[in-house]
C-alpha cells in the first residue's frame, strides 16, 4: 500500500513515450488523489524526487517525467517490471471550487502534468466550461495532444503548432473577448509552468479581478513540511502548497524572485533553474 | 506565558528545534507568530555544503529517521539573510557546527557579530562523518570546543548534546565548566537504519540516520533528568515533545524551555499555539505554575 510513510516498492506497469523528452510511467496501484498532489519517487541508489500525479484512476496512476538531469533521465529509461519506491500523496492540490461556471487552465510545458487530471475532472457533465490554453517551446513539447475534449488553444514559442507566442497573450485576448456583462469572466484561472509565466498569469488575473491558483516547485527533501528545504517566503511549498491561491501569492516574498539551493542558499530564480544535482 | 531565559524575555517557553523549517526569516517569523518563543535557525557550517542525496527524511509513523547531512550555505554566504534578520521583532537562536575546534571558533565569531540572541553549538549531529557528534560523545572535546567558542562570542552559548554519549550528564557538566550558559538536549537518537526489503537497500541515501519524534521521548526525558542533576545552568528539553502533557513531563525532568521539531509534521506549524494552550490548561487544572513543577520529578529523590 502506498502511504506517506516508508516508500512502497512498486513495479512500473507501462511506459508511454510521448517525445524524446517526455515519458509517462504507469503504476497499477491505488493511491489517494486530488489533482495537483505529488508523490516522492525513489530510485534506489540514485535519488528521490517529487513528481506530480498526471494520470489517475481507481487502480492505476501515472507520472510524466521530462528528461533533464541524472535522475529524470534514469526515470524515463525505466520500463515494465522495473521497481521504484513511492511515498505520498503530498501537498494540498487544486481547489476545484463549487459551482464554477467558467474556468481557464493555463499550462506551460511540463506544467500540463498536474493540470491534466484537473481538466479531466472539469470535463464531466456538470463541470464548468473549461478553456485550456497550452503552450510549449515547440510541437514535440506539447503534452497529451489527444487527451481532452475541452476547447484548447495551442501556442508554441517557435510557431511549430498553433499560435506563435505566449499563453499569456491568449489569456488576455480571451478575457477581453468575454462579454462585459460577465464579471469576472472566469471564476478561476489555474496555471502551472515556468514560474515567470505563472507570475505573469497572476498579474493578468489581478488586473482583471480574477482569482487564480498556481502550482510552485522548490527543492524538496521530506515532502511533508518539516525539513524547510522548500520554503518560498513564509510558505512551505510541499505542505501549504504546491498550489497557492491569489491571497497567499500577494504576500509571498520569494514568489517569482528567489529560491533556495540544496545548500539552503537563497538565489535568484534563474540561478536556481540553472542549478543541477550532481 | 512569558518566560525569561538567560536574561531575554520570550513570549512562550517553546523553542523551534534546529534543522526544522528554520531556513529563512519569513518562516522563522511565522513560527514565532504561531507561539514559538525562540525559533532556532538551521545549523550554519564553515563551508557550503549540500547535504546528502534523497531520501533524507522518512516518516516512520511514530517518529522520523533523517540524514539530511547538515546542508548549509556556509557562514560567509548568508549576508542577505543577516541583513533581513537585523530588523527582526523576534529572538533567534543561531545553531552552528564545525569539523574542528578552529572551524567552530571561526563560524561562531562571525555569527556572533551578526547579532543573534543566542548561539547553539551543534556538537551532536549524527549525520556527517566529520562533524558534530564526534565532539559531543567525549567530555574533553566538548569542553575544548565550548571553552574556545566562549572566548570569541558576545551572546549566551547553548551546547546541544547527543543521547549517543555514554554519560550525557558528564558531557553537560564539562560544557558548564567550559562556560556554556545553557544545555539543549537532545539531538536525534541512534543513529538507526531502515531497509527496504524489496530492493534490499537501506532507504536513506546516507544509510544511517537520526531518530526523532514520539519514539525517542523516553530517551529525551531520561537525558534531561540526568543533566538536571549534574548542572545548574538551564536546560532546553526536546525530543519527541508533541503535546502539552509531553512538555509538562520534560519540564518535571528539569527543562526550563521545551523544544519542538518533529511534531510540526504531526500537528502543523500551529503545534506551538496548541502546546502552549495545553500546558496552560494543565497548569490551571492542577493549580500550579511552570516554576513550581520544574524539576518536580527529582524532589522526592533529592
Ligand atoms: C511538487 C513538484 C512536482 C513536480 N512534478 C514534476 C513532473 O510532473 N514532471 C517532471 O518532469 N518534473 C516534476 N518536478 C521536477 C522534478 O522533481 C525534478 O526536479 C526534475 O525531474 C529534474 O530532476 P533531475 O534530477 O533530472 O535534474 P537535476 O539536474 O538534478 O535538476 C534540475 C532542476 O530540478 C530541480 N530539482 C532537482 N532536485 C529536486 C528536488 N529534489 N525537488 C525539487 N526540485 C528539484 C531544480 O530546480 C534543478 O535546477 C516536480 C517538482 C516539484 C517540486
Ligand atoms: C529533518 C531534521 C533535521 C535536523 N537538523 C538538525 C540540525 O541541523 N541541527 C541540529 O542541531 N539538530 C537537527 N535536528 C535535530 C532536532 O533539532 C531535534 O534535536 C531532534 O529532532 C529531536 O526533537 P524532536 O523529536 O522534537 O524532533 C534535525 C531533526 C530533523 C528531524
Ligand atoms: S520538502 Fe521538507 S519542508 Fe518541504
Amino acid at each position: 500500500m502506498i502511504t506517506q510513510l516508508m516508500p512502497a516498492m512498486v513495479k512500473v506497469a507501462e511506459r508511454k513515450i510521448h517525445s524524446p523528452e517526455f515519458a509517462t510511467l504507469y503504476i497499477d496501484e491505488p493511491i489517494d488523489f486530488k489533482p495537483g498532489q505529488f508523490v516522492m519517487v525513489w530510485i534506489p541508489g540514485v535519488d528521490e524526487k517529487p513528481y506530480t500525479i498526471s494520470h489517475h484512476s481507481p487502480d492505476r496512476f501515472g507520472i510524466t517525467v521530462e528528461a533533464k538531469g541524472i535522475f529524470s533521465r534514469k526515470a524515463v529509461s525505466l520500463g515494465p517490471g522495473d521497481k521504484i519506491g513511492i511515498r505520498g500523496p503530498f501537498g494540498n492540490g487544486f481547489n476545484m471550487g463549487n459551482g464554477h461556471k467558467r474556468v481557464a487552465v493555463v499550462a506551460g510545458g511540463c506544467g500540463m502534468a498536474p493540470l491534466a487530471p484537473l481538466v479531466e475532472a472539469f470535463q464531466t457533465d456538470n463541470g464548468p466550461e473549461t478553456l485550456l490554453i497550452q503552450g510549449a517551446r515547440s510541437k514535440s513539447f506539447l503534452l497529451y495532444p489527444d487527451r481532452f475534449t475541452a476547447k484548447a488553444e495551442i501556442c508554441t514559442d517557435d510557431g511549430s503548432k498553433g499560435y506563435k507566442g505566449f499563453v499569456t497573450d491568449i489569456l488576455v485576448q480571451k478575457i477581453k473577448a468575454l462579454p462585459a456583462n460577465l464579471a469576472p469572466g472566469f471564476d478561476m484561472v489555474y496555471t502551472c509552468g515556468p514560474e515567470i509565466m505563472m507570475a505573469k498569469v497572476f498579474e493578468i488575473c489581478e488586473a482583471h479581478g480574477i482569482p487564480c491558483q498556481v502550482s510552485l516547485e522548490r527543492y524538496m527533501r521530506c515532502g511533508f513540511g518539516v525539513c524547510g528545504a522548500c520554503v518560498c517566503g513564509h510558505a512551505v511549498v510541499c505542505k501549504d502548497g504546491p498550489v497557492f491561491g491569489s491571497k497567499a501569492l500577494r504576500t509571498m516574498a520569494d514568489f517569482n524572485t528567489r529560491a533556495l539551493l540544496k545548500t539552503g542558499r537563497s538565489v535568484p530564480l534563474n540561478e536556481y533553474a540553472a542549478w543541477r544535482c550532481q | 506565558m512569558q518566560t525569561t531565559f538567560l536574561g531575554k524575555t520570550l513570549h512562550t517557553p517553546l523553542v523551534l528545534a534546529s534543522g526544522v523549517l528554520g531556513s529563512n526569516k519569513a518562516i522563522l517569523e511565522r513560527v514565532w507568530e504561531n507561539g514559538c518563543g525562540l525559533p532556532t535557525m538551521k545549523s550554519i557550517g564553515p563551508a557550503p555544503r549540500e547535504g546528502h542525496k534523497n531520501p533524507t527524511v522518512i516518516d516512520l509513523g511514530n517518529g522520523m529517521i533523517n540524514a539530511v547531512g547538515l546542508p548549509s550555505p556556509g557562514y560567509l554566504n548568508m549576508e542577505e539573510e543577516w541583513q533581513e534578520l537585523s530588523d527582526r521583532a523576534f529572538p533567534i537562536n543561531a545553531s552552528i557546527y564545525g569539523g574542528s575546534v578552529d572551524e567552530f571558533v571561526r563560524v561562531a565569531e562571525f555569527v556572533s557579530a551578526k547579532g543573534p540572541d543566542f548561539i547553539e553549538l551543534n556538537i551532536s549531529c549524527p549525520n556527517s562523518d566529520q562533524h558534530g557528534m564526534i565532539f559531543g560523545v567525549n567530555a574533553q572535546s566538548s569542553h575544548d570546543v565550548v571553552a574556545a567558542v566562549k572566548k570569541v562570542i558576545h551572546v549566551p552559548l547553548i551546547a546541544k548534546l547527543t543521547p549517543a554519549a555514554p554519560d550525557i550528564a558528564g558531557i553537560a557538566k564539562a560544557c558548564e565548566d567550559a562556560g556554556a550558559d545553557a544545555i539543549c538536549a537532545i539531538n536525534t537518537a541512534g543513529p538507526g537504519m531502515v531497509i527496504d526489503i524489496e530492493s534490499r537497500s537501506p532507504v536513506l541515501a546516507f544509510k544511517k540516520g537520526g531518530l526523532s519524534g514520539p519514539m525517542i521521548k523516553p530517551i529525551a526525558v531520561r537525558c534531561v533528568y540526568d543533566i538536571f542533576r549534574s548542572v545548574s545552568i538551564p536546560i532546553i528539553g526536546l525530543g519527541g515533545i508533541s503535546t502539552g502533557t509531553d512538555a509538562i513531563e520534560i519540564i518535571m525532568a528539569g527543562a526550563s524551555l521545551v523544544g519542538i521539531g518533529t511534531a510540526v509534521r504531526y500537528r502543523g506549524i500551529t503545534v506551538f499555539d496548541k502546546v502552549n494552550k495545553e500546558i496552560n490548561d494543565w497548569l490551571a487544572a492542577h493549580g500550579t505554575t511552570l516554576e513550581e513543577i520544574r524539576g518536580a520529578a527529582h524532589r522526592e529523590a533529592l
